[in-house]
């Protein structure tokens, strides 16, 4: 044997000892990462979803879009106001309706009504969109997000949970036109 | 006196520090780099300290959690004794400490320092300015306010258009399906423990690779680095004309350091802390969310990309601009120091101060944003309803009822999204006024279907009367002829 390939007695211990704590990290890291990876775990498996009233529908006189405002179904009990998500409610002929997300498709800032031009406008980079949630002008990529809805005795539901983004527009949302549940 | 010496001595004898801190702060540097020029790396470590510790007095009454952290903040402006200051020296100490960081780079990035044998010294020192950036960014969400709320929001948006991994990105980033408490707790755990973390890791072998590498020679024109003879000839420069760095270099690193913390406590008690602005409460909508001044130029610049291209270089840019900064020693490690050889590198420098300048300057103003209340808030200037028919003054009602105002402005009132139209009747002729208003397009929204018939001719009448006095509107000439010039010219006045 060349010295180079001789394996002292401690030098072994030493690499045994190092693997023992490979294996042993590797073990720890599982729940360590699972405890990191928790809010994606549980919500992609649609448990950020749940239907949500947003109260009765004579709060939502025919041919004009409100602001309604509901509390999102997974919270803690220190959110604080962080919970009260509000939406726009359109109701387009007393029948039919569209329920808008707040967030500008482009980067999320609070969208405001104007019923007087009919239009929805973003206070950040300028965006646009016309009374039924689609793109009008400035950087948005897409119309208004839209909630799933349904009028269940007298009342008008959305299945909501999840702030909606550009490159993840939950799965109850909508790209355009109106939806029922 | 000499009590003191005893007890020094006592400790020396088990720590065994004393000779090699002596020997540290003797360490011998090139008399030239003794300069003004050479401080504001210790004074970015110094503002690293105020940092620390007005963060850590801070942390004694802040609650980190989104139901209180906000009323938490209002407690330390109002209740607690000089908690505003303290606050305020924070705030101030953060834009001292980006603004000191990005001056050191240039500084080092002009002086040739980055090269041989100074690479992983340069890439440190990038890792620092992206975690004292990230520090920013964090500190700016704990604000937790309005802007911070919003600004949340923005992050996800971005986050969420990675491709494939975007919306767990985005429940990772916020800790949940929407931002809430679970969002400003690890945003706390992410400024208080993480990013300092790393952030005096990296200071440590920053500092230390200075130390052992020695501080950059002044760079004189025609000096040229070389892989093979530059250690020698630096050590012969340090050998022959040397000074150690303690006192020679020290005091105006001292001196420097103390100039800044009296500015940065003198910004605070004149300026006072930032916000919080309006609480977190997100059915508050009347609001235009704005990100803290060094984060302005991105704003800005997501204003004008255009869609297509907005999220591929929102994805690469950071990237790419990232990979070239860490890689730079690696393609220019070698060669001439001094700037006056180096004109790229000047005008790179240049070019990046007047970019970020330019986009910040627009961030301030916002010229893309629609002026939410302009429209009732602005009125129409007297002389452009002076004589006018009353199909015009409708035209003027109209104008201001359906917001026009919000995304253009008269007399230098209004929005400024779209062009002002004080002049508008000298580029457009009424048909065009007609089409503009009707069909819309050049990023302005259609307002066929928002306006009854009798409307859209009262607000083209009156834009039909916005041109200079003297000067005749814009008509169509084929029109005139076929119409002949009186009919054409005169309806609707």
């Amino acid at each position: 044997m060349t010295p180079e390939t001789v394996v002292s007695r401690r030098g072994m211990l030493v690499k045994i000892g190092m693997f023992f704590n490979l294996i042993v990290g590797g073990i720890l890291a599982v729940p360590i990462v699972r405890y990191l990876m928790s809010p994606v775990a549980r919500g992609r498996t649609g448990g950020y979803l749940d239907w949500l009233s947003l109260g009765g529908l004579d709060q939502f006189p025919a041919g004009q879009t409100r602001l309604a405002t509901y509390r999102n179904p997974i919270r803690n009990g220190w959110d604080g106001e962080t919970d009260d998500i509000p939406c726009w409610v359109r109701n387009i002929d007393g029948q039919k309706f569209q329920v808008f997300a707040i967030n500008c498709a482009h980067l999320g800032c609070p969208v405001r009504w104007f019923p007087q031009s009919n239009l929805f406008m973003c206070p950040c980079h300028g965006g646009v969109y016309y009374q039924d949630g689609s793109h009008a002008s400035g950087p948005p990529p897409r119309g208004l997000f839209q909630y799933t809805y349904k009028v269940e005795d007298g009342k008008l539901h959305i299945k909501a949970g999840e702030t909606p983004t550009t490159g993840s527009p939950t799965a109850s949302l909508t790209d355009r036109g109106p939806s029922c549940g | 006196m000499r009590l003191i010496g005893r007890i020094g001595s006592w400790f020396d004898a088990r720590l065994q520090l004393g000779k090699p801190l002596r020997e540290t702060a003797e360490h011998a540097v090139p008399r030239d780099s003794a300069s003004w020029f050479y401080v504001f790396g210790s004074a970015a470590l110094t503002t690293f300290g105020l940092q620390l510790v007005t963060g850590i007095l801070l942390s004694t009454v802040y609650v980190p959690s989104a139901g209180e952290a906000w009323n938490s903040l209002q407690v330390l402006n109002h209740d607690i004794a000089l908690g505003w200051f303290i606050r305020a020296l924070h705030g101030w100490g953060s834009n001292f400490m980006v603004t000191i960081v990005l001056i050191h780079m240039v500084q080092v990035f002009l002086f040739g320092a980055y090269k041989y044998p100074r690479e992983l010294t340069w890439m440190l020192g990038v890792m620092l300015l992206l975690v004292t950036l990230g520090m920013a960014f964090t500190g700016q969400v704990l604000r937790f306010d309005q802007d911070a709320y919003w600004g949340l929001g923005i992050g996800a948006s971005i986050a969420s258009r990675v491709p494939f991994v975007g919306p767990w990105l985005v429940n990772l980033l916020l800790g949940g399906p929407i931002i809430a408490g679970a969002t400003l707790s690890r945003f706390f755990a992410l400024h208080v423990f993480l990013i300092p973390g790393l952030l005096i890791g990296f200071v440590c072998v920053h500092v230390l690779l200075v130390l052992t590498l020695g501080v950059n020679e002044w760079p004189v024109p025609g000096r040229i680095v070389r892989r093979a003879t530059y250690l020698r000839e630096y050590h012969q420069l340090t050998d022959t004309k040397g000074v150690p760095f303690v006192p020679f270099a020290v005091w105006k690193d001292i001196l420097f350091s103390g100039f800044v913390l009296l500015s940065i406590a003198a910004c605070a008690a004149f300026f006072g802390p930032y916000g919080p602005g309006g609480p977190p409460d997100p059915t508050i909508i009347q609001t235009a969310p704005r990100p803290d001044f060094y984060f302005l130029w991105i704003y800005a610049v997501l204003a004008f990309l255009p869609p297509a291209a907005e999220t591929p270089l929102l994805l690469t840019a950071p990237v790419v601009g990232i990979a070239l900064l860490l890689l730079l020693p690696f393609f220019a490690g070698e060669g001439e120091k001094s700037w006056k050889r180096r004109p790229i590198a000047v005008f790179i420098v240049l070019l990046a101060a007047v970019t970020l300048g330019s986009f910040t300057q627009l961030g301030l103003h916002t010229p893309w944003s629609p002026v939410m209340d302009a429209w009732s808030s602005m009125p129409i200037p007297r002389e452009y309803l002076h004589g006018r028919t009353a199909l015009q003054r409708r035209g003027a009602i109209v104008f201001q009822e359906k917001q026009c105002r919000n995304c253009h402005s008269l007399d230098g009132q209004g929005g400024k999204r779209g062009p002002a139209l004080d002049q508008v009747a000298v580029r457009l002729n009424r048909d065009q006024l007609v089409r503009q208003v009707i069909q819309g397009g050049g990023n302005m929204p259609a307002y066929g279907k928002n306006l009854s018939p009798a409307e859209a001719t009262a607000v083209v009448a009156f834009l039909h009367t916005l041109h200079p006095e003297g000067q005749a509107p814009a008509r169509d000439a084929a029109q005139d002829v076929a119409l002949g010039a009186d009919q054409a010219r005169t309806p609707l006045r």
